[in-house]
């Protein structure tokens, strides 16, 4: 009777673990934290991108509205993909986009907006990739869209903007 | 002639305490480093990895040490950007309760099974 008790009890428990595993390799492997928390400190410099100029990211958004905050660079092949998304969401609704040049060389930066265009208001430089850190981000390319009154990250995408985020960002901007 | 040799004296003072100096700072790096999960690769630490990421992560955390941050303030700063996650010792809290709490329980467990059988003989 014992040993039948044991046997079950050691089933049990090796079905128990492997569900637990089980669960453990469908959940996503990128954690981000829940938006909820993100209020970010928006008071470093940095560089503007084409000038030696410095300029604090606070500065540069506005006192009402939005403004969509964009992580790219020239080596990075998502970025090509999802420029013509911002190309739209600017001529749709004028709105400011801010880029963020992460550790790019100037030439090659300047090569890639003109041949595919330009959608951002301003553009400020990250050649260490420190001030990304400093808004949570995780590499290229990453967008936010920012209240400006509350300073909060209403939306954030890791990853490049395709369809689904676009019709997301245009419904809560509109 | 003498003057000369103190000045020397001097600048090879200052020359070592500077790369002692430095040294410390980057072991400072490597210890908080060690500690910070890379949220980008899998089953790395900071310390580990040379993803883009990871390497800024250390360029930052060395700035914060010269502005004369203590390790804890970098922490929390870094666990107010990325969440609870990225450090290695996890808080207790609802979700990790059970974490903390089992290998307490198995503790008991087992010595009062130890307990038992040696009663018994």
């Amino acid at each position: 009777m014992s040993k039948n008790i044991k046997l079950i009890s050691i089933v049990l428990f090796a079905l128990f673990s492997f569900f637990i595993l089980l669960k453990g390799l469908d959940k996503s492997n990128t954690y981000s934290p829940s938006i909820d928390k993100s209020k970010i400190d928006f008071n470093f410099k940095s560089k503007y991108l084409f000038s030696e100029k410095e300029v604090f990211l606070n500065e540069l958004l506005k006192n009402e509205g939005m403004t969509l905050i964009n992580i790219w660079a020239s080596w990075c092949l998502p970025c090509k993909d999802e420029h013509a998304y911002l190309l739209k969401l600017k001529s749709l609704n004028n709105l400011n986009i801010i880029g963020i040049n992460y550790k790019d060389n100037e030439k090659n930066a300047k090569k890639f907006l003109s041949e595919l265009g330009n959608p951002y208001t301003n553009i400020i430089t990250d050649p260490n990739g420190i001030n990304s850190i400093e808004l949570g981000a995780f590499g290229v390319p990453e967008t936010y869209l920012i209240e400006n009154k509350s300073k909060l990250i209403i939306k954030k995408f890791i990853g490049p903007i395709d369809d689904k985020s676009f019709t997301q960002l245009t419904k809560i901007i509109q | 002639m003498n003057k000369m040799k103190i000045l020397l004296k001097l600048i090879i003072i200052f020359l070592l305490f500077q790369n002692f100096s430095s040294a410390e700072t980057s072991q400072k790096v490597d210890k908080i480093s060690k500690n910070l999960r890379c949220l980008i690769c899998q089953g790395q630490s900071v310390y580990d990895s040379q993803s883009d990421f990871a390497l800024s992560m250390k360029i930052l955390i060395q700035n914060k040490i010269d502005e004369g941050k203590n390790d804890e303030q970098i922490y929390d700063f870094l666990k107010n950007k990325y969440g609870e996650w990225i450090v290695y010792d996890p808080e207790i809290n609802k979700n990790t309760f059970l974490l903390w709490v089992l290998p307490l329980i198995l503790f008991v467990f087992g010595g009062i099974l130890i307990f038992r059988k040696v009663s018994i003989k």
